[in-house]
C-alpha cells in the first residue's frame, strides 16, 4: 500500500494547520459563513440536519488496519461512536463540532489521512475498483494510477473553483466494479500491444440528469495520463456551465457540445500542454507502483482451494456448508490472483440495519482481523461494504467466526439485502424523504421470509432526493424519495446497472407511500421469478420482458 | 470609447505585488477592445472573456487584469495560466473577489499583483502566500514539484 | 406561528429562538411574527447561530410546538432511525410526532 514520504506528509499537515486557521478565523467572526462555507467544504466539513459532518477521504478505498483503528478513534473521541461508510469509498461522521474539527483532522493525520477535497466545487476523492490489486481479471492493479491522479489533483491551483464536483475512477478491468462510467471522468487503465495506457470516459454522472458517460480517447499512453486529464479539466473549467447549478456538471458540457467537439477541444488544449509539459516524471509513477507490489503470498501447498475447505470444515457443527459459513464462503467471497487466497466483503448490511454503518468497535474488529489476516490491507466498498482483499482460503473459518461475532457476517453481497441507501432525511439537509428505514424493512422482510437467496443477484439502491447520491439511476431496482405535498413518497424504477452493462433505470409510474414501495418491490421481484429462466438474473430478465409485465403487476 | 475610460484598478489599489518593475498607471480596456487594435497597454479579462484572444498581442500588453466577481468562478485561474504558458511576462493583477484563502493557488497560477475590493489582514495574507512549502503540480509558478524533486539526479 | 431555528456555530447542534436565546428543545421555540428578519441579523452576526431560518409551526394538540416541515420536526428530534440518539424531548413528543 502506498505510505507517505515527508512531502506528502508535510501538504496533509499543512492543510490542517491551514484549516484550524481558517477555524479560529471564523469563530473569532473575521470569516462570515458565506466566506467560511466553500473552505469547510474542501476540508469535507458539512452542516447537515443535526450537526456538522465530516467526510473523510480514503482514496481508492484502500487502507490499513493503523488507519481503521483511527477511523474508529475519531468516531468515540469525537462522534458518537459510529460511521458511515459511502458509496465514494469516504466515511461520513454525523455529529463532529466545529471547534473540535481541526484536531480531528490533526488526528487523521498522523495516519496519513485527511478530508480534503471530500466536498466543494472540486476533483474529489479518486474512486477505484475494490477487488483492485487482488482481482484475478484485471490487467494491472489501478491504484498507482489512482495514486498519481490523488497528487496531481491535490490543492490543484488552477481547479479549485471548477462550475462544479469533479469525480474520477480508475479501473483496470474489463469489468468495471466502481461504477466508472457514471463518474464525470472514467478512467480504464488498458494494455495493447504490451504497452500500458489509459481509456478516458467523460461526462458520466447520476444526479437529477443521469447520463452515461461516452469513450472520448481510446488510448492516452501512459506517460501523458496527467496531462490528458489536466486537458479535460481545462476545457470543463473554461466552458462549464456556471449560470445554473443543476447544468454545471460536465456531463452537461459535453452533452450541449457534443461528445465530438468536446473532444476536439480536449485534443487542442493536450497537444498545448504537452509543449508546455505537466507530466510528473516518468520515474514517479515507477516509485508509487513500487508500494503496490503484490504482499508475499504463501505457497499454494500451503492453503486450500474452497474444495478442500468445504471437506475439511464438515462435521464441525460451527462451520455449516450448507449454512451460516457455506452460505458466507459462497456469496461474499470473490476469485483473487493468487491461488489459495480469495477477497473477503464484510457486509455493512445485516438485515434491518442501517447500510454502511459500523460501529467504533466493529471497525476494531475489521482492522484487527485485516491485520492478521489479509497483509494489513482493507477496502472499502461503493456498495457501502468492507473487504479484505487477500485472506488465504484456510483463515476462511476464523474470520467468519470473528465477523459473525461482531455482527459483521451477513452472507448477502449483491442480493436484495445489500441495498445501497443514501443517509436521506434522517440526516441529509437536502432529503426529500428518508432512505435508510427503507431499506431497513425491505432487507427485513426478505431476510424473514427466506426468499434472498432465491431472487439471487439483485442491486437495490435508494437515493433520499433527486441528487442521486444512493445511486438510484443505477440499480435493477431504484428507489426515488420525493416530496408529496409535505409526505414522503417513493417513485420506483428498474432496469439500471453501473457495471460493464451500464444502463439507466426508467420509472415504473406514479409513486408510492412507504408501505407501498416495499410491496412493489415485492411485486417485481414475484414478476421476476414467474418469468425467469434458467440462470436469469433480475436485470436479465428485466431486459428481456421490458418494463409492461412488471407495470401491469404493480398498477393492474 | 467612454465605457473604458474607468475599467480597471489603478495602482493605489493594489495591495500585493511581487514585481519590481513601475505598474502601469493608465486604464485598462476590454478584452474586444485590444482585438480592435487599440494601443493600449493595460486589458481587462473578465470571467467570460477567451484569454487566448489576447495572444496575438502580449508584446504589447503591460499588465493584465483578471477580474474575478465572485470568488467562486475559477475560469479566472485558468485564464492566468494560459497567458504564462504562452510566455507573457508582463504583470498579471487578481482584481475583485480576492480572498485570503485564494492567495496561494492564484500565485501558482502565474498572477503577481492583487488588488482585492476588500482589503486583505496583512499577516493572513503573508501566512497564505507562504502555505504551501512544496507543491504536486507544475503550473505558471514553475516550482520543482515534489516528484521532481523526488527524482532529482 | 413563525419559529426560529439554526444550529450552534460551535457544536453544530440544532436550536430553536427561545425569546431571549437558543434552546436545545423545540417545544421552548417563540412566535416571533414581524420579528423574524430582524433577530436572524442580529444573532448571525454576534455567532450565537450558524444559518438560521424562520420555520412555520403550530401548537398540537398535546401542547407542543410542532414545525410544519417534516425536515424540522426531524431536526427537533435526531434521526429516526437511531433513537439511541434522540434529543431528550423525543421521549414527550414520541416518534409518531414526526411523520
Ligand atoms: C449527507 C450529505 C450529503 C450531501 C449534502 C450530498 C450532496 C450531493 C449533491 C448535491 C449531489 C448532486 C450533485 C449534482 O448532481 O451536481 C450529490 C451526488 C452524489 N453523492 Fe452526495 N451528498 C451527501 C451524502 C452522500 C453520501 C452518503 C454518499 C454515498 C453514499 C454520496 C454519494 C454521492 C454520489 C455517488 C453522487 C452522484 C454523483 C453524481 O452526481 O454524478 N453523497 N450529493
Ligand atoms: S441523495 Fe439527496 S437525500 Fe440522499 S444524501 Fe444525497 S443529497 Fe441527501
Amino acid at each position: 500500500m502506498y505510505r507517505y514520504d515527508s512531502y506528502d506528509q508535510a501538504m496533509v499537515d499543512a492543510r490542517v494547520a491551514e484549516f484550524r486557521d481558517q477555524a479560529r478565523r471564523r469563530l473569532e467572526g473575521k470569516l462570515t459563513e458565506d466566506q467560511f462555507k466553500p473552505l469547510r467544504l474542501t476540508n469535507g466539513l458539512y452542516l447537515q440536519l443535526h450537526a456538522y459532518m465530516l467526510r473523510v477521504a480514503i482514496p481508492y478505498g484502500t487502507l490499513d488496519s493503523r488507519q481503521m483503528a483511527m477511523l474508529a478513534t475519531i468516531a468515540d473521541k469525537y462522534d458518537r461512536g459510529y460511521g458511515h461508510f459511502t458509496t465514494r469509498q469516504n466515511i461520513q461522521y454525523n455529529w463532529i463540532k466545529l471547534e473540535d474539527c481541526a484536531d480531528a483532522l490533526a488526528d487523521l493525520a498522523t495516519v496519513e489521512m485527511h478530508a480534503i477535497q471530500t466536498s466543494g466545487n472540486c476533483i474529489r476523492n479518486i474512486s477505484s475498483d475494490h477487488f483492485a490489486g487482488a482481482a484475478a481479471d484485471e490487467v494491472v492493479d489501478p491504484r498507482p494510477y489512482a495514486e498519481l491522479m490523488r497528487q496531481w489533483s491535490s490543492f490543484h491551483p488552477e481547479f479549485t473553483y471548477l462550475p462544479r464536483k469533479f469525480k474520477i475512477a480508475v479501473i483496470a478491468s474489463e469489468k468495471d466494479r466502481a461504477a466508472m462510467r457514471l463518474h464525470d471522468i472514467g478512467v480504464r487503465i488498458v494494455k495493447r500491444d504490451g504497452e500500458v495506457g489509459a481509456q478516458f470516459y467523460a461526462g458520466g454522472g447520476m444526479g437529477r440528469t443521469p447520463m452515461v458517460a461516452p469513450l472520448i480517447r481510446d488510448f492516452v499512453p501512459i506517460d501523458q495520463f496527467i496531462t490528458y486529464a489536466e486537458a479535460c479539466l481545462r476545457v470543463y473549467n473554461r466552458y462549464g456551465r456556471r449560470d445554473n447549478k443543476y447544468k454545471a456538471r460536465i456531463k452537461i458540457l459535453v452533452h450541449e457540445l457534443g461528445a465530438a467537439e468536446y473532444i476536439r477541444q480536449v485534443e487542442e488544449e493536450f497537444a498545448h500542454l504537452l509543449s508546455v509539459g505537466v507530466e510528473p516524471p516518468r520515474e514517479e509513477l515507477a516509485r508509487i507502483a513500487e508500494y503496490f507490489a503484490l504482499p508475499p503470498f504463501r505457497h499454494p501447498s500451503e492453503s486450500w482451494d474452497l474444495e478442500q475447505l468445504q471437506s475439511k470444515v464438515a462435521g464441525d457443527p460451527s462451520f455449516r456448508w450448507d449454512d451460516g459459513f457455506g452460505q458466507w464462503v459462497r456469496q461474499n467471497t470473490h476469485p483473487h490472483k493468487a491461488p489459495g487466497y480469495v477477497s473477503a466483503v464484510i457486509s455493512l448490511k445485516p438485515a434491518g440495519g442501517i447500510p454502511g454503518d459500523a460501529t467504533s468497535d466493529q471497525m476494531r474488529v475489521v482492522a484487527r482481523l485485516a491485520k492478521e489476516y489479509s497483509f494489513d490491507e482493507l477496502r472499502v466498498m461503493h456498495t457501502q461494504n468492507l473487504l479484505l482483499p487477500h485472506v488465504r482460503i484456510a483463515d476462511l473459518p476464523a474470520v467468519w467466526a470473528a465477523l459473525d461475532a461482531a455482527g459483521l457476517g451477513s452472507a448477502n453481497m449483491d442480493t436484495i439485502e445489500d441495498i445501497i441507501a443514501c443517509p436521506g432525511l434522517d440526516y441529509c439537509s437536502l432529503a426529500n424523504a428518508r432512505s435508510i428505514p427503507l431499506a431497513q424493512r425491505i432487507s427485513e422482510r426478505f431476510a424473514q421470509s427466506g426468499r434472498t437467496e432465491l431472487v439471487g443477484e439483485l442491486k437495490l439502491k435508494i437515493s433520499g432526493c433527486i441528487n442521486a447520491c444512493g445511486h438510484h439511476h443505477a440499480g435493477h431496482i431504484g428507489i426515488l424519495g420525493v416530496d408529496k405535498k409535505g409526505k414522503e413518497n417513493f417513485q420506483l424504477s428498474l432496469g439500471g446497472s453501473e457495471a460493464e452493462d451500464v444502463s439507466l433505470a426508467k420509472i415504473t409510474g406514479p409513486g408510492f407511500d412507504e408501505d407501498g414501495v416495499i410491496a412493489a418491490v415485492e411485486t417485481v421481484t414475484e414478476v421476476y421469478l414467474a418469468s425467469r429462466t434458467e440462470g436469469e438474473r433480475f436485470l436479465d430478465t428485466y431486459r428481456r420482458i421490458g418494463m409492461e409485465p412488471f407495470k401491469e403487476a404493480l398498477y393492474g | 470609447m467612454g465605457d473604458t475610460q474607468n475599467l480597471g484598478t489603478s495602482p493605489d489599489e493594489v495591495q500585493f505585488r511581487f514585481r519590481d518593475d513601475e505598474p502601469v498607471d493608465h486604464a485598462a480596456v476590454t478584452v474586444d477592445s485590444v482585438l480592435d487594435q487599440t494601443n493600449a497597454a493595460a486589458v481587462r479579462i473578465e470571467p467570460g472573456d477567451d484569454a487566448r484572444l489576447l495572444l496575438p498581442f502580449l508584446d504589447r500588453l503591460a499588465l493584465v487584469e483578471v477580474n474575478f466577481p465572485v470568488f467562486g468562478d475559477g475560469r479566472g485561474y485558468s485564464a492566468a495560466r494560459i497567458l504564462r504558458e504562452a510566455g507573457y511576462t508582463g504583470e498579471l493583477r487578481a482584481v475583485g473577489a480576492v480572498l485570503i484563502d485564494l492567495l496561494s493557488h492564484m500565485r501558482r497560477c502565474g498572477f503577481d499583483s492583487f488588488a482585492p475590493d476588500k482589503r486583505l489582514d496583512e499577516e493572513d495574507a503573508a501566512r497564505a502566500f507562504a502555505t504551501w512549502a512544496n507543491v504536486y503540480q507544475r503550473a505558471a509558478d514553475r516550482r520543482a514539484t515534489i516528484a521532481d524533486k523526488r527524482h532529482e539526479a | 406561528m413563525k419559529i426560529l431555528t439554526g444550529n450552534d456555530l460551535r457544536s453544530g447542534a440544532v436550536t430553536w429562538w427561545n425569546g431571549t436565546g437558543w434552546s436545545l428543545f423545540v417545544d421552548d421555540a417563540v412566535d416571533v411574527g414581524e420579528e423574524a428578519e430582524e433577530i436572524l441579523a442580529r444573532e448571525e452576526a454576534a455567532r450565537r447561530v450558524n444559518a438560521p431560518y424562520a420555520c412555520q409551526a403550530t401548537i398540537d394538540a398535546a401542547g407542543h410546538v410542532r414545525p410544519a416541515h417534516i425536515k424540522d420536526r426531524v431536526r427537533a428530534l435526531g434521526p429516526t432511525v437511531r433513537r439511541d440518539l434522540a434529543v431528550p424531548t423525543a421521549q414527550k413528543t414520541g416518534w409518531d410526532w414526526v411523520i
